[in-house]
């Protein structure tokens, strides 16, 4: 194999990890707190429409991700409310916003007047950086950079402690002068944001394109990177790249007529899903959550 | 209690699923007037298309019939404290299963029962790894059952199109046989004997979880795990009873898709008659309260939307995908369950501040 191959493959799999790892890192901070938010598909979903147009409105591919951001926010904060001081159920609420956002992008993919697939314009899509053996998008170093923020903003700074103590042991947290309430909504805000950016980034940069399947589970998948993880923003880095490996794999290798006669591409397809599948299995035992997750915390 | 606090108590599901209906459909009004439609039209439009004539009531419950079996398998693992959104992907392979069959002759009644069986068979072994990785390696049934579904939907696709592929045209696969057919209840309408299939399936799962010491078991170890434990029940067995029942009556669902429906009698490459019921059903079920009897008159509700939701998008050209945003505004609002409390107070407070308006 050829070595412009192997760099191909490197580059496809960091920008498949993106959205992946972003999702997860968010998502870790509120299941750090607590949370458990099995909504991410949808929000990955609605923020990559809301992300497309915003781009294509205001002419910037940064205005498109800070919609997709701010959609993601309102979204898991809307799920926040629901989970913190509604008291609700977390299942429930997010396969409400899964639903939702199901309905609601192909709605709209049907308003604006192309069923199924809407395409961004390439000059409002982010810019890629060169890197003379092929480009890679600058989310990828904000991804990197991000993880390592949440990891240090986690286990060595007080916020962090707070919001683990919430996670561990809402009632002590509470009886320590924490809001238990606002700091979990507070994540959940940030967990939004996280998976907001990680939607916008999959219709305004890496795919450039809105269709109704374009999130493809990877929500589901980025849930399963948190649990390989075990809540560490840095293995939900290195857990993304592995998923997305496989998932450019299989983009990969619908390229190659000769892999395509002996493997068919359904099972090609199928691989980011099985991988998944095995690494939980494989992880989970030696992972320990936190005691008060998904549990609504009320005052006795 | 009295006899009238009682009866009040066990009304509040009801209200509250009405409630969230009505908010349903409220917020779908706003959204079609924030983006040009005009909500009176069309909600008379697909209420009219559900509920207005006897064909329309016809279509309703043709669409009713598979979600009845697919809120059955969220229903009963949520009521065993499971959340098993895994019917997706074994409605799919259910389907495909059924087809296989009709590769074998065998007379009428008994092919179809054969089908059934295969059906019911098959999703079960699909759901099979979702319970095993759960007792053995205590993977989340969320992220499982998802994975599954995907693997299944490619899984499906390779099927079509390389394994029972249609020799005349390959998009599709082989067509159900005529000995294997569910025959219509009403001629012109796409309502088949598939609807008392599944209404056999709801009152099976109704005796088996209020009348048998399995369902009472399932319902308490998801009622109160602890309680469960202290009264010797075995919480391994019920992840594998409620994950079993949940694939035979997605399997059925799947089987009742293609042996029920014309024209093709055949699973399509992209699956269009299949698509989404599996996560339909997870709403149907919360709407009737993940009891059977509520899921019948929630699935018939949500069938009405689906059947009517056509009619709409032909005049006045309301998008049917509205129906899928309302049925997430309604989860989302019964996600919520002092909703009646808070609205409650809402209510005070406002008829407070209108008696201090007018004094």
């Amino acid at each position: 194999m050829e070595v412009e191959h192997l760099w191909g493959i490197l580059f496809i799999s960091l920008h498949a990890m993106v959205p992946i790892t972003l999702a997860a890192i968010g998502e870790t901070i509120e299941e750090a707190a607590g949370l458990f938010n099995i909504g991410l598909e949808g929000i990955l979903l609605l923020s990559a429409l809301t992300g497309a147009l915003g781009a294509e409105m205001s002419g910037s591919a940064t205005v498109g991700l800070l919609a997709g951001l701010s959609t993601g926010a309102l979204i898991g904060g809307l799920f926040g409310f629901i989970s913190t001081y509604w008291r609700g159920s977390q299942l429930i609420s997010g396969v409400g916003i899964n639903l939702f956002a199901f309905g609601f992008v192909a709605f709209m993919l049907i308003n604006l007047g192309a069923p199924g697939f809407h395409s961004v314009p390439r000059d409002v899509q982010v810019k890629m950086i060169s890197l003379g053996v092929g480009s890679l998008s600058p989310l990828v170093f904000v991804t990197v950079g991000l993880a390592i923020a949440v990891y240090w903003m986690l286990r060595r700074t007080q916020l962090g402690i707070r919001i683990r103590s919430v996670g561990e042991n809402p009632a002590a947290a509470d009886v320590a002068g924490i809001n238990v309430n606002a700091l979990r909504l507070a994540t959940a805000l940030a967990a939004g944001a996280f998976a907001g950016l990680a939607g916008a980034y999959l219709s305004v940069d890496w795919l450039g394109a809105v269709t109704k399947e374009l999130t493809a589970g990877r929500g589901f998948i980025a849930l399963a990177t948190v649990v390989f993880s075990g809540l560490n923003p840095l293995l939900a880095l290195f857990g993304g790249f592995v998923f997305g490996f496989f998932d450019g794999f299989a983009t990969w290798v619908s390229t190659y007529p000769k892999i395509k006669d002996v493997i068919p591409w359904q099972f090609v397809a199928m691989a980011p899903y099985i991988v998944t599948l095995l690494v939980v299995a494989g992880a989970i035992g030696r992972v320990r959550f936190p005691a008060a997750l998904g549990v609504p915390y009320r005052r006795e | 209690m009295t006899a009238k606090a009682i009866l009040i108590k066990r009304l509040h599901p009801i209200i509250e699923s009405v409630l969230a209906g009505v908010i349903g459909l409220m917020i779908g009004a706003v959204i079609m007037l924030a983006y040009g439609y005009n909500p009176v039209a069309a909600y008379v439009s697909l209420f009219q298309g559900s509920f207005g004539s006897f064909y329309s009531w016809a279509e309703s419950l043709a669409n009713a019939t598979p979600l009845i079996l697919t809120a059955l398998t969220f229903a009963v693992a949520m009521r065993g404290g499971l959340f098993n959104i895994g019917a997706e992907g074994q409605l799919y392979i259910g389907a495909l299963a059924a087809v296989a069959v009709s590769l074998i002759h065998l007379p009428s009644p008994i092919h179809i029962v054969m089908a059934l069986f295969a059906a019911m068979l098959a999703g079960m072994v699909w759901s099979l790894p979702v319970a095993l990785l759960k007792l053995t390696r205590g993977v989340h049934e969320v992220i499982s059952t998802i994975m599954f579904n995907w693997i299944a939907y490619f899984l499906a696709l390779y099927v079509i199109a390389h394994v029972l592929t249609d020799p005349i045209r390959g998009e599709k696969t082989i067509s159900i046989v005529e000995t294997s057919r569910l025959a219509r209840i009403l001629p012109g309408t796409t309502l088949n004997y598939g609807l008392i299939i599944a209404i056999i399936a709801a009152v099976v799962v109704l005796f088996v979880l209020w009348r048998t010491t399995v369902g009472f078991e399932l319902r308490v170890s998801g009622h109160n795990p602890v309680a469960a434990r202290y009264a010797g029940i075995s919480q391994r067995r019920q992840i594998l009873t409620v994950l079993l029942i949940g694939g035979a009556t997605a399997g059925l669902a799947g089987a009742v898709q293609v042996m029920g429906r014309p024209p093709t009698y055949a699973v399509l490459s992209g699956l269009p008659q299949l698509i989404n019921l599996g996560f339909d059903g997870i709403g149907v079920a919360m709407i009737g309260r993940n009891h059977p009897i509520g899921i019948i008159v929630a699935a018939i509700f949500f069938g009405g939307l689906m059947a009517g939701g056509r009619i709409m998008q032909f005049s006045p050209g309301v998008p049917l995908e509205l129906v899928r945003v309302i049925e997430g505004v309604i989860i989302l609002t019964l996600a919520v369950p002092e909703l009646r409390n808070l609205l409650g107070s809402f209510w005070r407070r406002f008829a407070k501040k209108k008696v201090h308006d007018g004094s």
